[in-house]
């Protein structure tokens, strides 16, 4: 046959488009592997930084771990310098639960009108409600917090109106959102038999909600609400602009108080590199980067769970 | 007793509780709805009497009455498109390596932690450590160019996800096509999978930028607070008074709104502060219509479902 007699020149010629095929491929992979490196390198460097930053306030300028974690006196720049952080960090845990209490029913309770009550009126009403919740800036909140919600609790409750309070209740706005759409996607994910054997035995709506729906996607909220809590632990300037900035551990909450964020923004830009004083900030940022770690912990745990 | 009474009883009782609870969740819901209609309302009606051209277009004052907001939102849209010119290329590679190449095993759920653990970072973190190596160490000084790169690290993980859903969602058929013609893998991802994932991957990205021009804690310490006096008639980046030039300090809108709220000495703080709330806010919703009419309209081309009509 006159076509099978192939010259190694043509032959050649006919495994050019392969060759191509190879180069492209290549590129690909080169290019992806690249941006996907250069992501790696993003976090282990942040993770390297903000550590041995973090630590040098106490292996170098040898402030005690128990002076840090447990002292209640903050008062960096004073003539005998003193580094308590107890306050910023309690005051940061108190403004997350606090937020995360207010929060949870209200988001739960948006889920379930999306997705068992009216699913497709609520979708249309809530869902782009939650979206734009979601896309106002951290310091227009913290503006609506100080000009709105300040002067509501100074004239209604009493006080001064900042503190973890208006804090926690601005807080507690930001992270709606995220409660909310997690919770609404497990929901809308569960099983339709679930709820129809639930229906079919008799059960009200609210029978089923509360004893078949509820306790089935228990672990998807609760990562939800962690979710919440962190956003709401790491979140800066909003906290910063209402909770008053004062160095002590509230016993009240109309009283000023500080978290460890809002140390970190008003001090950042009064200190020089290196010294005690700075360093003693990124310690507080290093508290903060393990909690997000503990944070992404419980939430992988609670996933796990999920699975099952 | 009988039976009977006590089964209705219970019945009544049920529904009862039923339509209590009912109630409940309904009011909470809507009171989320009128508590964005409340704030939505507030910032508009406190910022849109503001709002002018002049206050648009001038220079902010620090001690004086009747600052505006010129340079602060220039310098937010010029740190946005630099951001999404650095953030683009890299989450688009990172997200095609995690819906393409990623085989699971301990790397890729690695690479998966890794993403997450970012995105989860407190914005005032991520602020930190641009200071430390952008600023400091590569010696950028507060710039346009920091505050960039603290924002694509801030966005990174954000445009990964985005794009990874992107193109998971891309149906099998249309790979296998690709394949069955015997094209590259990376052929088929450019010219089969990413036409039909552009539709999302656009509505993720501008969703992705809206939150990038309101972000302020990562900026605070890597593009700066303050800007140098900008001469306006000189485009040429190179030029230290130039606009355009990236290593010049910037306040951006949202920095300027903080800075303004916690050490504003103007008379009129309250009203710039508001105004610029109220222009932020709006910007923020433009993204969000922009997004989903985008989306929609790219999906229709994309899919010539209009032909199909």
């Amino acid at each position: 046959m006159e076509h099978s007699k192939v010259t190694p020149r043509e032959a050649q010629r006919r495994r050019l488009p392969l060759e191509k095929h190879r180069l492209e491929d290549w590129i690909g992979r080169i290019y992806t592997s690249i941006c996907v490196v250069f992501l790696i390198a993003v976090i282990v460097s942040i993770v390297y930084f903000v550590t041995s930053k973090g630590v040098a306030t106490f292996a170098v300028n040898g402030v005690s771990l128990t002076e840090f974690f447990f002292g209640t006196h903050w008062a960096p720049d004073a003539a005998e310098p003193s580094f308590g952080a107890l306050p910023a960090i309690s005051g940061s845990f108190m403004v997350t639960l606090l937020a995360a209490l207010l929060a949870s029913p209200l988001s739960i309770a948006a889920a379930l009108f999306m997705t068992e009550i009216v699913p497709t009126f609520g979708k249309r009403i809530l869902q782009p409600a939650i979206e734009l919740l979601s896309g106002i800036p951290s310091v227009v909140y913290g503006f609506i917090g100080l000009t709105l919600i300040v002067p509501f609790l100074r004239d209604n409750v009493g006080g001064q109106g900042i503190g973890v309070g208006a804090g926690a209740l601005v807080l507690s706005i930001m992270i709606l959102p995220t409660i909310t759409s997690v919770a609404a996607d497990a929901l809308a994910s569960l099983p339709r038999g679930l709820r129809e054997a639930s229906y079919a035995l008799g059960a009200t709506r609210w029978q089923t909600i509360y004893r078949v729906v509820l306790p089935t996607v228990l672990p998807a909220l609760l990562t939800g609400i962690v979710l919440g809590m962190a956003r709401a632990f790491g979140e800066a300037l909003a906290v910063q602009m209402v909770i008053g900035n004062a160095p002590y551990i509230p016993t009240s909450l109309l009283e000023s108080a500080s978290t460890l964020t809002s140390v970190i923004t008003l001090g950042m830009g009064n200190t020089a590199m290196g010294s005690i004083q700075n360093n003693a900030l990124w310690s507080m940022a290093l508290v903060l980067m393990l909690m997000t770690f503990v944070f992404i912990l419980i939430i992988r745990l609670l996933e796990r769970r999920n699975r099952i | 007793m009988t039976t009977k009474t006590v089964n209705t009883k219970a019945r009544t009782r049920a529904r009862n509780a039923d339509k209590i609870a009912t109630v409940i969740i309904v009011a909470l819901a809507l009171s989320i709805v009128l508590i964005l209609l409340g704030l939505l309302g507030f910032i508009l009606f406190r910022g849109l009497g503001h709002i002018s051209w002049d206050f648009l277009t001038s220079k902010p004052q620090t001690i004086r009455e009747g600052g505006g907001i010129g340079p602060p939102l220039f310098n937010s849209l010029y740190l946005l498109i630099m951001t999404m010119i650095i953030t683009i290329p890299l989450g688009l590679g990172g997200g095609i390596y995690m819906s393409e190449y990623a085989k699971p095993g301990k790397i890729t759920s690695f690479i998966r932690l890794v993403v997450e653990v970012l995105s989860s970072f407190p914005s005032i973190v991520i602020g930190l450590f641009g200071l430390l190596v952008f600023v400091n160490t590569f010696n950028m000084g507060f710039s346009l160019l920091a505050g960039a790169l603290a924002l694509t690290i801030f966005n990174l993980p954000l445009m990964v996800r985005i794009t990874e859903q992107a193109f998971t969602a891309v149906p099998r058929e249309q790979k296998e096509a690709g394949l069955a013609l015997g094209l590259s893998k990376w052929k088929i991802i450019t010219s089969i999978m990413l036409p039909v994932a552009i539709p999302s991957l656009v509505t993720g990205t501008i969703l992705a930028a809206g939150r990038v021009f309101g972000e302020a804690a990562a900026l605070l310490f890597t593009s700066g607070m303050t800007t140098p006096p900008l001469n306006f008639s000189d485009w040429n980046p190179l030029h230290p008074r130039s606009p355009l030039n990236p290593l010049r300090p910037a306040e951006t809108l949202a920095t300027h709104i903080w800075k303004v709220n916690s050490e504003g000495l103007a008379p009129d703080a309250i009203q710039v502060a508001a105004g610029a709330s109220a222009v932020l806010v709006i910007m923020v919703l433009i993204f969000n219509l922009l997004a989903r009419w985008f989306g929609r309209t790219l999906y229709r081309y994309m899919t010539a479902s209009k032909r199909m009509n």
